[in-house]
């Protein structure tokens, strides 16, 4: 199959060429996935997904543009092509705007990333429904539950990439994830839920999906009782979920697109230290059985691992060939891949007892964060933390802050990163967070 | 048949005997109904920036969806082609859903005409880009020249022309085609040293003879003004506090506190806050909430929903009384009702499930200054970039970007970037004055539910909640 997406990308390739493009890159991509959801004891719904689609990239005249189709009828195709062409015609011609050098394509690791388990090949519906009626029972072991809903979901994606200056890829992957949602009848009319779901790219990394389901359960009962906390300046523990989402925003701010367009916080920070030594971050694009592990990255960039942070000092930004140009920097690979923790010694329940008292935030509620400033504000869900300990459950809450001034007050980094993130953040300690509630 | 549905049949090659076919097919195994959802999309985008429009995108979505329903159990899967063979494979996949059983055969389809809510102008397909280019740069030049301290101008346009067809087991036959144009302006400003950066957006279901000079004046109007307000902006005190929501965008309080709340799938499983509600007194006697497919070229407008079904004004609460969910097919069964026209779905590749369109709240008895007037210590909310309910705590959030101080009756200073966190029926309860200046956004808001994202609008008087959590800094 591999072959014939390559020779799909070929043919769109000269099909451009011929309109009239300069240089092309032309991409193939073709999935299918598998879902079914199970809820109070009845499968509820099962879906099948087969998609492929074409990406044309196209450089005429100094001019640039992207297209997108799924209708690759050979007559529809050809239009599509010589309208994606003359249109470019019509844009205005940007000097920044060149194909990737040819020369950043080099060096491609010679890695096994171990992307593709036979093993989600061949899960087979009566697997997923004897999971899904285990995970159905363990999520409903209890009697305030109203409803519980488990789903899994399993498929691969291959895609193939070449260019007219010699790029040629290809890629393929599995993904595996299963887990459950719950919701309780608290006794008032509130209705608390709990969710876990788990995904990896292969079968034997997940844990048990009954165990998914526990913890589903676990979590709404632990919402139970949730209410407002007092208004306070103190410490917040992140668990190792909750933090990938707080953390992730920084990703923007570390784009050389940001910072070329001034909008982000972190432009003049680079081999500063933005936090303390305890921080040090790596993007490891050639993680076996990385969600996020590739070769190359999305121009065709042949991918290494980099140093995002190193000793709280502030070591890259995000830079394709675009943005290099306009900023005068050597393209670095466009987008983070797999982001390592260097971990600390301690787990969640001793940095708990460190902390002594404040907040543990285990989900977020919406909030947003603008990283020109670095300005955020999230609704936050947890609990209290008192005598070191987890307390009461809280909600309706929300912390207010900026970017910089958190990262600075980064007070412990823990020892167990979450396994079934590409940001694999551990359970992380922040002191002085703005938490307002009662 | 209408011109509409022979149009259509023509446009996706398929016929009634094809249509007919692969419906019995989904129901081969015993299915009580099934849905075919054709759907042809063709999207252009450009963008400016850095003063040259230099980037450009285009997009072609083709496929059909089918679906086999039993009860409240869905078989779904989808085809990207259109030749029969994949179609009666895809449908055969959706009919494993039911368990064997008696293969009903699906009714005789009839073609309906349709209420046209939006779609009298040119159809984007036959504007050409040239034609999009100018407006474009006139945004620009419009906000550079609004300020010297906007050093950075993105602007992207963005639009949509979708073809839908529908055909259900049970004889319905519907054609739409729905246009949506998007324009955003993006403002970087530095002053002494600062940056701020903000926007604002207009989205509607129009052609591009709606752009006039005043249009496009407005929005880079909007971009520079919420942009250079930042500069003076703080952070509020942290806590309960009344809040003001300014009309227009405000709406967003609807959508997130009580809309999401009456899907009736939501309902129907148990899992909202609101299942016990119906026909209970949850609001002021001057609140009256509206979920509407019906309004002319608005964003959340459907002449009929993603299940061929024709869209309504349906009234959710009215003078303070919960009075309906919102029905797709399924949940309208479950319930012994019609649908509400409100069963939608982000495209072929996804199942529907009900969803709001316009989501707006009548006009109140009070005005803005004495809504003002009565606040002692409080914030106004201005200009919102998220939203978010838990269903079943009804808790739900929505991120303030711009708005202001209000101190001793009157509006003191502006703020910003703050989180504001309340409980939905608890918000309702608290809602003690409501405007008659309401009116609804223009913006390009995208709701998500169960990861597909679709179009809405909303709209909302001026209106004071007595209290809600505000985020901010502490004392």
């Amino acid at each position: 199959m591999a072959d014939l997406l390559m020779q799909q990308a070929n043919q769109a390739l000269d099909l451009a060429q011929a309109a009239g493009a300069d240089q092309v890159v032309a991409g193939v991509g073709q999935g299918q996935s598998t879902d079914f959801t199970f809820r109070d004891g009845q499968l509820e719904q099962v879906q099948q997904s087969a998609s492929r689609g074409l990406q044309l990239i196209l450089y005429v005249d100094g001019r640039y543009s992207t297209h997108n189709t799924t209708d690759l009828r050979p007559e529809a195709l050809a239009r599509f092509v010589a309208d994606a062409v003359a249109l470019t015609r019509h844009l205005q011609p940007d000097p920044f705007r060149q194909i990737t050098d040819p020369a950043l394509y080099e060096g491609r690791a010679q890695v096994e990333l171990e992307l593709v388990d036979e093993a989600v090949h061949r899960i087979g519906r009566d697997t997923c429904l004897d999971w899904l009626k285990a995970m159905d029972q363990a999520a409903r072991n209890d009697p305030r539950v109203v409803s519980a809903s488990s789903q899994v979901s399993f498929g691969w994606q291959a895609g193939a990439r070449v260019s007219s200056n010699g790029f040629s890829g290809q890629r393929e992957g599995t993904q595996v994830g299963y887990g459950s949602g719950v919701t309780l009848d608290e006794g008032n009319g509130r209705r608390p839920e709990g969710h876990r779901y788990v995904h990896a790219r292969y079968l034997a990394d997940l844990p048990a999906a009954e165990g998914a389901a526990v913890q589903a359960l676990e979590r709404a009962q632990a919402r139970i009782g949730s209410q407002k906390g007092p208004s306070a300046r103190t410490n917040m523990v992140v668990s190792r979920e909750a933090g990938g989402q707080l953390l992730g925003r920084l990703q923007e701010a570390l784009s050389a697109a940001a910072i070329q367009q001034n909008r982000s916080c972190l432009a003049d920070k680079k081999d500063q230290a933005i936090a303390p030594a305890i921080l040090s971050v790596t993007d490891n694009p050639h993680l076996r059985r990385g969600l996020s592990s590739r070769l190359y990255d999305g121009e065709g960039i042949a991918a290494r691992p980099q140093a995002v942070i190193e000793g709280g000092v502030l070591r890259l930004f995000y830079t394709d060939t675009y943005y290099g140009r306009k900023l005068g920097w050597q393209p670095t690979g466009g987008s983070a891949s797999n982001l390592a923790f260097d971990l600390g010694d301690k787990g969640r329940d001793e940095l708990l007892a460190q902390a002594g008292e404040g907040y543990y935030v285990n989900s977020w509620l919406g909030g947003n964060a603008d990283m020109t400033s670095g300005d955020f504000s999230f609704g936050v869900q947890g609990h209290r933390i008192e005598d070191g300990q987890l307390g009461e459950p809280v909600g309706e809450m929300n912390i207010t802050g900026n970017y910089l001034d958190l990262l600075q007050n980064l007070a412990a980094v823990g020892n167990d990163p979450n396994p079934y993130s590409s940001l694999a953040t551990p359970t992380l300690v922040f002191e002085g967070v703005e938490f307002s509630g009662q | 048949m209408t011109d509409q549905v022979r149009a259509s049949l023509a446009f996706f090659g398929v016929g009634e005997p094809v249509l007919h076919q692969v419906l019995a097919a989904a129901m081969e195994r015993g299915a009580e109904f099934a849905d075919l959802y054709f759907q042809h999309v063709q999207s252009t985008s450009i963008g400016l920036e850095d003063g040259l429009v230099n980037q450009a995108n285009t997009g072609v979505d083709l496929g059909v969806g089918i679906r086999a329903v039993t009860g409240d159990q869905v078989g779904y899967a989808f085809s990207e082609s259109l030749e029969l063979a994949a179609m009666l494979e895809a449908a055969r996949m959706a009919a494993t859903i039911a368990q064997g059983g008696t293969a009903l055969a699906p009714q005789a389809l009839q073609a309906r005409a349709i209420p046209q809510h939006y779609g009298g102008g040119r159809a984007w397909e036959s504007v050409a880009v040239a034609d999009r280019l100018p407006l474009v740069q006139q945004v620009e030049a419009k906000a550079r020249d609004l300020d010297p301290a906007v050093e950075k101008v993105k602007v992207f346009w963005s639009d949509r022309d979708e073809r839908v067809l529908i055909a259900t087991s049970e004889g319905i036959l519907s054609a739409d085609r729905r246009p949506m144009l998007q324009l955003s302006c993006s403002i970087t400003a530095h002053k002494d040293g600062v940056r701020q950066s903000h926007g604002a957006n207009i989205a509607r279901r129009e052609g591009i003879a709606w752009l006039t000079d005043e249009r496009l004046y407005r929005l880079c109007r909007q971009a520079v003004e919420r942009t250079m307000i930042l500069f003076e902006a703080q952070r509020p005190p942290a806590g309960e506090m009344p809040v003001v929501l300014a009309a227009g965008a405000s709406g967003i309080l609807l959508h997130e506190a009580i809309g999401h709340g009456l899907e009736a799938d939501f309902n129907r499983k148990g899992t909202s806050i609101y299942s016990t509600l119906l026909d209970q007194k949850v609001a002021p006697d001057f609140v009256t909430v509206v979920d509407d497919g019906t309004q002319a070229n608005d964003r959340g407008a459907l002449n009929v929903d993603d299940e061929g079904q024709p869209t309504e004004r349906t009234v959710l609460i009215e003078d303070g009384v919960l009075r309906s969910y919102l029905h797709d097919r399924i949940s309208a069964q479950h319930y012994g009702l019609d649908s509400t026209g409100s069963g939608r779905r982000e495209s072929f590749r996804h199942v529907p499930m009900p969803r709001m369109r316009s989501t707006y709240m009548l006009d109140g008895p009070h005005s803005y200054d004495e809504i003002i007037a009565s606040v002692d210590k409080g914030i106004v909310a201005e200009t919102f970039t998220n939203g978010q309910v838990q269903i079943g705590a009804g808790d739900f959030t929505f991120y303030i970007k711009n708005g202001w101080l209000v101190e001793g009756g009157r509006i003191t200073a502006p703020i910003k970037d703050v989180n504001i966190i309340g409980n939905g029926p608890e918000a309702l309860r608290n809602v003690t004055m409501a405007a008659a200046d309401g009116r609804l956004d223009d913006g390009g808001w995208v709701c998500g539910k169960n990861g597909q994202g679709v179009p809405v609008s909303m709209g909302i008087p001026s209106v004071l909640v007595k209290s809600m959590t505000v985020g901010g800094v502490n004392g």
